[in-house]
């Protein structure tokens, strides 16, 4: 079997990242020149790396499947970035970064990879600014920061309400400028179908040119996979259309374990589902819970008049609205982690008190907070939110509260890494979403463009050079190498099998019974017999799949219906997983919530005896079990206690 | 609502396109555009026949991956959001709505409404960036920025690629988006540096890849989602003359 060894680095915490830098190999310019690496993907976590891989000197191969490197997923993150900066002069710092990640993800993240996170934040934010990304600034010209989930500091950087399109914009910049000076190659609109391996280290991959539906080889002596996250497994989420699991799947078919994929992220403030013609659903930045207060009526009469739209919100008396997270909160209130908001959301609404038709929404005022501060700064601040929320609801919230539910957003879960970021394949690196590593069981607003940027600028071009300085008399990959030849023929194999089947559904079809699967019994709210029910559905919904899936159209052209046919073919099989580790966590725990395991408030009741673990799965083929495997949790510097945000 | 659709289907590149027509029905005023195209597809599926291409991800107007000139309009009739901000109360029950891929020689078609946008990526490989490498960089709030400068700046930056800009220009310039980004770089002290050098290659790459001249029409600026502003193409005016000056 490969490692299985986080090799987090002993010693002070505060030093573990400076000494495992200076203890690590690093290779030298001549023979960076002689070694190729391939990155799968250019959100904020591929772009960063490709161009800081190619300004040391390797020769790095990015791939991706929108029609340009700038149009991964990453671009639609609105609410900021993190940063210990203490540019506020509240206290904040390093620590407290640490300890707020820590203590967000609900005990269940690996201590040192968290506090290196927090350790290089503050060089994000000073290499953004460098690259002339336009962060807000106050009027002394210095930067401005806003508050998240989470955290009573004011830590958060932004850029209006496109924080995740400058951050994007900055390290596509940095990667065009070496695109353009010949050091990276550029691949977009090509889709990796699988990662080949030859003796046991990941040697390249073979990919799909969407346009002609070739299917190509590509040899390096190091593969990085920064593909994102699965959220789309539930068919509606707040991912981008074209965000998929496939990529991590197949290094997990290879042999990379996959960790803690049961711990999704359900973002409390997304705009309610309108219907069942949706395909996506849109989220409302984090950052509004600044400023705008969460509520339902206090009397049910309320919301049946709300519902038959007798009376409208802002007719209900001040007294008679509950500000239900306030109430059970009053520490953190609006501002507590996702996971919590979602949850309270949730029991207001099974408690009857959802205020739309379906009874699956509650509110999100400003009507404080424009009384507070006029609606000129609130409209400076949320502007295009307030802009796009009108634009789909044809509501003004300017005038009526927004409506808001909760809405599948982020996978904690992921490939397995250790500290490196090397997955349990040798060479087989993997970065921000795609990976699972610093978030534990909930991620906080703000940290995933954190993560994202902190491994691909500050951690991989560092940690990569210790593997690759053992491989510098490696000759470049030889692509007719047996294991390419059938790496190749079982994609062809595969794409060409979905072809023939010829049924009668349509992939979205498929996708949408496996989304209410997902939602129904891996969603917010999970139990045993729910969860031993999900995996028996999905496993007929698979072999429906395999047996009446049509997709129309020929191989050898640009088919969009043959892409989402192979993603949903992974996606039949990352549910089950999803729920398998459900079932085994047999506790609760940030994003992973099982109604057996609630403390008498209703709040998440972790169980630390028994899981305090990473479950890291190994793949034993398709009809075996997979194996667990338990990375258990050490903390040596944080007091693991129940998460409070009450006082 | 029921509506008509006359949409452009090119089965690729050199292929000889032309208009076809469908009918939908059933369609929610409150579904998206790009959703009432979803259910189109699905239908045509089912009945064995081929799903229109048209580029999409976010879904959120931010990715600039949408596009579609729908009734002659770059992103359809209502103003500053993208195709897939659009909803379909913005159209009557009853109506033919024309849907066609962006038309310009800089981006041709692959298939359908689906077009080539590369010529963007090369430009701004050219030269749209600052010159610096990950790391060793300073404070980040080593030199203060006045907040105008970093607004406006911000107003620039906030193009999302899309290419409706060059698909309404008559002479299908791309000077918007060279203007958008050469000026968003230009209004921060770490962008000016090499200002001058950055306006010169992104124009000449412009020119170089078929996109026309700026005759100063301000069709892009209407029709732009993202509501970038034309005056940016006076500032990039302004740096690529003193680039000619040091010449
Ligand atoms: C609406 C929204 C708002 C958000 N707001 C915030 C926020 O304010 N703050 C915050 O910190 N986080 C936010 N997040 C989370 C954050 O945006 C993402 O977690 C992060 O951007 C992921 O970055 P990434 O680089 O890992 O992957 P992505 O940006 O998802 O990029 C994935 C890349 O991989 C490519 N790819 C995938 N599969 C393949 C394949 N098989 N072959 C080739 N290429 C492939 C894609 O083309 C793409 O280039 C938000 C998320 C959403 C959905
Ligand atoms: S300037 Fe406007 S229209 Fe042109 S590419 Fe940018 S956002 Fe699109
Ligand atoms: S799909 Fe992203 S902007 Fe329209």
């Amino acid at each position: 079997m490969n490692s299985f060894d986080s090799k987090a680095p002993a010693g002070d915490l505060a030093q573990k990242w400076s000494k495992h830098k200076a203890a690590i190999k690093v290779v030298s310019p001549a023979n960076k020149r002689k070694l190729d690496i391939i990155v799968v993907g250019t959100g904020l976590g591929g772009a960063s790396a490709a161009a800081s891989l190619a300004e040391l000197g390797y020769n790095v191969k990015v791939f991706c499947i929108q029609d340009s490197p700038r149009r991964a997923h990453s671009i639609a993150a609105q609410g900021g970035i993190n940063a210990a900066k203490n540019y506020q002069n509240d206290n904040d710092s390093v620590y407290r970064l640490f300890y707020d990640t820590i203590k967000g993800g609900d005990y269940r993240a690996r201590e040192a990879n968290v506090y290196r996170l927090a350790e290089v934040s503050n060089l994000i934010i000073d290499q953004c600014v460098a690259q002339g990304v336009p962060f807000a600034r106050e009027y002394g010209g210095l930067l401005d920061n806003r508050s998240f989930g989470g955290a009573q500091v004011s830590r958060t950087f932004y850029a209006r309400g496109q924080t995740g399109q400058q951050l994007l914009l900055g390290a596509y910049a940095a990667l065009n400028r070496n695109i353009g000076l010949g050091r990276v190659k550029s691949y977009p609109r090509h889709e990796m179908l699988d990662v080949v391996l030859i003796d046991g280290e990941a040697r390249g991959i073979i990919a799909r040119n969407l346009v002609t539906g070739e299917i190509e080889r590509h040899g390096a002596h190091a593969v990085v996979i920064a593909s994102g996250g699965y959220g789309n497994v539930f068919f509606l989420s707040t991912n981008a259309m074209n965000s998929n699991g496939s990529a991590a799947w197949q290094c997990y078919k290879k042999g990379a374990f996959f960790a803690n994929p049961c711990y999704t992220q359900i973002h409390p403030t997304c705009i309610p589902k309108h219907g069942d013609q949706q395909s996506k659903l849109t989220l409302m930045s984090e950052s509004l819970r600044n400023d705008g207060r969460i509520w339902v009526p206090k009397k049910l009469e309320d919301v049946k008049k709300l519902r038959a739209k007798q009376i409208k919100p802002s007719d209900i008396a001040e007294e008679d609205r509950d500000y239900y997270l306030e109430r059970r909160y009053p520490a953190f209130g609006n501002l507590v982690p996702r996971d919590v908001a979602s949850r309270a959301a949730k029991e207001r609404c099974d408690a009857g008190f959802g205020v739309n038709e379906t009874g699956l929404a509650v509110f999100l005022d400003f009507k404080s907070a424009i009384e507070r501060l006029g609606k000129d700064v609130i409209k400076a601040r949320y502007g295009n939110l307030f802009q796009m929320y009108e634009k789909i609801t044809d509501t003004n919230p300017y005038e009526q509260p927004m409506q808001i539910f909760p809405a599948v957003h982020y996978t904690m879960g992921g490939i397995w890494v250790d500290y490196n970021l090397m997955t349990t394949i040798p060479g087989l690196y993997a970065i921000g979403e795609a990976n699972f590593s610093d978030h534990g069981a909930n991620r906080l607003g703000a940290s995933a463009l954190m993560q994202g940027l902190a491994d691909g600028y500050f951690v991989l071009p560092y940690t990569i050079g210790d593997y690759l300085s053992r491989h510098i008399q490696d000759k470049k990959v030889d692509v007719s190498n047996p294991a390419f030849d059938e790496a190749e023929k079982a994609v062809i194999d595969k794409i060409n099998k979905i072809f023939s089947i010829k049924g009668k559904q349509t992939v979205d079809d498929l996708h949408k019974k496996l989304g209410n699967i997902m939602w129904e019994y891996v969603g917010m709210a999970r139990d045993e017999a729910g969860l031993k029910k999900a995996i028996e559905e999905i496993k007929e919904l698979r072999a429906e799949f395999w047996k009446d899936v049509y997709v129309p159209g020929k191989e050898g052209d640009f088919n969009p219906e043959i892409e989402k046919a192979v993603r949903l073919a992974d996606f039949l099989e990352i549910g089950e997983l999803m729920a398998r580790d459900a079932l085994n966590r047999n506790e609760s725990c940030g994003g992973h919530f099982r109604v057996e395991y609630q403390t008498e408030e209703g709040e998440a009741k972790r169980d630390d005896e028994n899981y305090n673990y990473v479950a890291a799965w190994q793949y034993n083929g398709s009809d075996a079990e997979p194996t667990l495997h338990k990375e258990m949790l050490n903390f040596e510097y944080i007091k693991v206690a129940q998460r409070n945000y009450k006082d | 609502m029921k509506l008509t659709l006359k949409i452009w289907r090119q089965a690729s590149p050199k292929a000889k396109g032309e208009f076809k027509t469908y009918q939908v029905d059933g369609i929610s005023p409150d579904t998206s555009f790009l959703e009432m195209l979803d259910i189109l597809n699905n239908d045509l599926i089912h009945k064995g026949e081929e799903p229109v291409a048209f580029d999409h991800d976010c879904r959120e107007g931010i990715c600039g991956m949408c596009s579609l000139y729908i009734d002659g309009h770059a992103h359809g009739p209502d103003t500053e959001i993208t195709t897939c901000q659009l909803h379909m109360r913005k159209f009557k029950d009853g109506d033919t709505i024309t849907i066609e891929p962006w038309r310009s020689r800089a981006f041709p078609v692959i298939k359908d409404l689906v077009v080539n946008r590369s010529a963007y990526d090369q430009i701004l490989q050219a030269g749209g960036f600052i010159s610096v490498n990950t790391g060793g960089v300073p404070d980040a709030n080593a030199i203060p920025i006045p907040k105008k400068n970093a607004d406006e700046s911000m107003d620039a930056a906030a193009c999302i690629g899309c290419g409706a800009c060059v698909a309404t220009c008559k002479n299908g310039s791309a000077m918007l988006f060279v203007a958008a980004r050469v000026s968003s770089l230009a209004l921060l002290p770490q962008g000016k540096v090499e200002g001058a050098r950055r306006a010169k290659a992104m124009v000449s790459k412009m020119e170089e890849l078929g996109f026309g001249g700026c005759t100063n029409t301000r069709a892009c600026e209407a029709e732009c989602p993202k509501g970038i502003s034309v005056a940016h193409i006076a500032r990039l005016n302004r740096e690529f003359l003193s680039a000619k000056l040091k010449d």
